[in-house]
């Protein structure tokens, strides 16, 4: 048995015609913040609650702790879920919603109570037990709701867009306190999102999920450094994608024509059976990209013209089109360099890269 | 000048309407205090002697038991079944679900005097069970049912779903999650089903009249004292106290429909 917490192996779940989970299959260790990111629909939810027993797989087996888990009920799986709406019980006050997975275990009252108060320690809302849901704010329900789930003493928790309702500020609060606790209490936690800049803040690792199907499985700086496909380049952070055909590859490096890019070189990472030929796309991020008024000597450089640029305070934006080229290419800078980037708009530019920062992705 | 004509018609009109409603029903209580057996312009006198021979009345007594037992049973059994199909309609995904919501709802179409022949030719032609409350029970549960139903599913939907998910999920079974949870959170929905069956039971004739064998219930009797003009101040006297209980449950049902909805609107839901 390896040191999984939970072994997904080639889990389906079809709702009539549509396979919402289509065979997929990784394993979450211990301990782990693991993150499930995609956009609405991927099914990613879906998984999730086939992890909580609401949902049975139409295929394949999930287990936890090594115990298969098909037939066991919701109320009998060691997860406990922290529910998108809260669903916080409104005929209850916040001790008692607390207090509501650990009555059915006939603990003492005092024991109760001590076990009560140390979770209302945990969120920082001691003094608060006897509110209604309805007196609470959108983030002191969120966190009534996890303090819920935290006192049965799950083996994994399960969050499903915990954060999605509550404005902007308090979200990267919230970001970084479940971040903590989650340290605190050591307990592996599944966390579901749209948002990928909560994922890659939190995230120890992150699936990415699209149409059911899982397309990479990695840590937030090797899916944004080395993405292994165009969808999950483009689906975190911005990515200047060129199209292009495979030449050769010499020394790890493949070269290849982007037809109205020109010719670009990128290193190879891992997928190095591409024959001549294939049908490949050079990524590269805007931040490795340099604007200069002359072709550089070395790396990839494409010509262009300087189109609109975006201020946003801390960096900017630049947007730079070449001819032929379906999108603008997108290139961004600190300001602490601004006098070297700024220009004027219509000035024929280079945008140029170093080899090594690019990004070969097969099409 | 125009509009001011037009909202003064519109206040007469409205004063009107009021008094078509509510005139008849007032001549009840005037004139069960009237010191005379024919109910007739000018009165004669003040008496509360058609009260006092009230108490007295055994046949009214019994038929007054008969009623609230007949509409307690038919507001237990209608919200019960009521609450188990709201939750089935509700919670869950099946084939044939129109199909069963709109037989369920049938009966409220269904003219009761059609309903109460053929409901009298099932026990005694078919079943051969004798008439009795019970048979009265049935049929407002019949009807009831559905009142029920609809009041429920209202309530049913108004609170989210993951909220009981959200019971199985910290531990709890089904059957403790229904009673920790989706009870408490449907109790508004079950008075009103409660009082709306009492209601519909209590004042129910055509249905009553058709199934009932010795024992009658309070609208029975009521019809047979008109046939004696002697006892007509007696009826209007037992109507009048009908009328005062019926809105004193109103007004309960009504301010305890609007405390749930405040509780709604400060954003439990």
């Amino acid at each position: 048995m390896s040191d999984a917490m939970i072994a997904i192996q080639d889990v389906t779940k079809a709702f009539g015609p549509i396979r919402a989970v289509d065979e997929v299959s990784f394993e979450i260790g211990r301990g782990e913040f693991f993150s499930l990111l995609g956009p609405s629909g991927c099914g990613k939810t879906t998984l999730l609650r086939m992890l909580a027993g609401f949902e049975i797989p139409t295929a394949g087996e999930i287990l936890i702790d090594g115990q298969p888990m098909s037939a066991v009920p919701p109320n009998q799986r060691p997860t406990n879920m922290v529910f998108q709406s809260y669903a916080i019980f409104p005929h209850l006050n916040v001790r008692d919603n607390i207090g509501y997975g650990l009555v059915r275990m006939k603990p003492s009252k005092a024991e109760l109570n001590a076990t009560v108060d140390r979770a209302l320690a945990l969120i920082k809302l001691s003094g608060y037990g006897d509110r209604m849901a309805s007196q609470l704010s959108g983030g002191q329900r969120q966190r009534v709701a996890l303090a819920r789930a935290l006192v049965c003493r799950p083996k994994v928790l399960l969050l499903d867009e915990p954060l999605g309702a509550l404005d902007k500020k308090l979200r990267e609060e919230m970001q970084l306190e479940l971040r903590q606790i989650q340290r605190e209490v050591g307990i592996t936690f599944v966390f579901v999102t749209h948002d990928q800049e909560e994922a890659l803040t939190m995230s120890d690792r992150i699936a990415v999920m699209s149409k059911g199907k899982v397309l990479q499985i990695d840590s937030a700086a090797a899916l944004y450094e080395h993405p292994n496909c165009r969808e999950v380049a483009e689906f975190i952070g911005t990515m200047n994608v060129f199209e292009g055909r495979l030449l050769g590859v010499q020394d790890g490096v493949a070269r290849v024509d982007a037809g109205p890019a020109g010719e670009l070189l990128a290193p190879v990472n891992g997928a190095a059976d591409l024959a001549p030929g294939a049908a490949v796309s050079v990524a590269v991020r805007p931040e490795k990209l340099e604007i200069a008024a002359s072709r550089p000597a070395t790396g990839n450089a494409i010509t262009g013209r300087r189109l609109a640029e975006a201020y946003l305070g801390d960096r900017s934006h630049y947007y730079v089109g070449a001819d032929g080229l379906p999108k603008p290419i997108a290139a961004a800078a600190q300001n602490k360099q601004r006098a070297l980037t700024s220009g004027s708009a219509g000035e024929t530019v280079w945008v140029h890269w170093p080899v090594e920062a690019g990004v070969l992705l097969e099409r | 000048m125009r509009s001011q004509t037009i909202s003064r018609l519109l206040t007469i009109f409205a004063f009107a309407y009021l008094a078509f409603l509510y005139v008849p029903v007032l001549l009840l209580p005037l004139f069960s205090f009237n010191d005379n057996i024919y109910v007739t312009f000018p009165l004669k006198g003040f008496t509360w002697k058609w009260y006092q021979s009230m108490a007295a009345n055994q046949p009214l007594i019994d038929a007054l038991l008969a009623s609230l037992q007949v509409g307690f049973a038919v507001s237990v059994v209608s919200t019960v079944i009521g609450m188990l199909a709201a939750m089935g309609l509700t919670r869950y995904q099946f084939p044939g679900k129109g199909l069963i919501t709109s037989t369920i709802m049938l009966p409220l179409v269904i003219p009761y005097i059609i309903l109460g022949i053929s409901l009298l030719s099932l026990a005694r032609q078919v079943l051969n069970i004798d008439l009795s409350l019970w048979t009265i029970v049935a049929a407002h549960v019949l009807v009831c049912v559905p009142l029920s139903m609809l009041v429920l599913i209202a309530r049913m939907e108004g609170f989210d779903k993951s909220l009981e998910e959200a019971s199985l999920d910290l531990g709890e079974s089904a059957w403790r999650t229904f009673w920790r949870v989706t009870f408490p959170l449907a109790i508004p929905g079950i008075v009103s089903s409660f009082l709306l069956c009492f209601s519909t039971s209590f004042d129910e004739f055509v249905l009553a009249f058709f199934l009932s064998g010795t024992e009658s219930t309070l609208p029975i009797y009521m019809y047979s004292l008109l046939r004696f003009p002697a006892k007509v101040p007696g009826a209007l006297a037992l109507a009048s106290c009908i009328l005062l209980g019926s809105i004193i449950v109103i007004v309960f049902a009504e301010w305890y429909r609007r405390r749930g909805i405040q509780a709604q609107q400060e954003g439990l839901v």
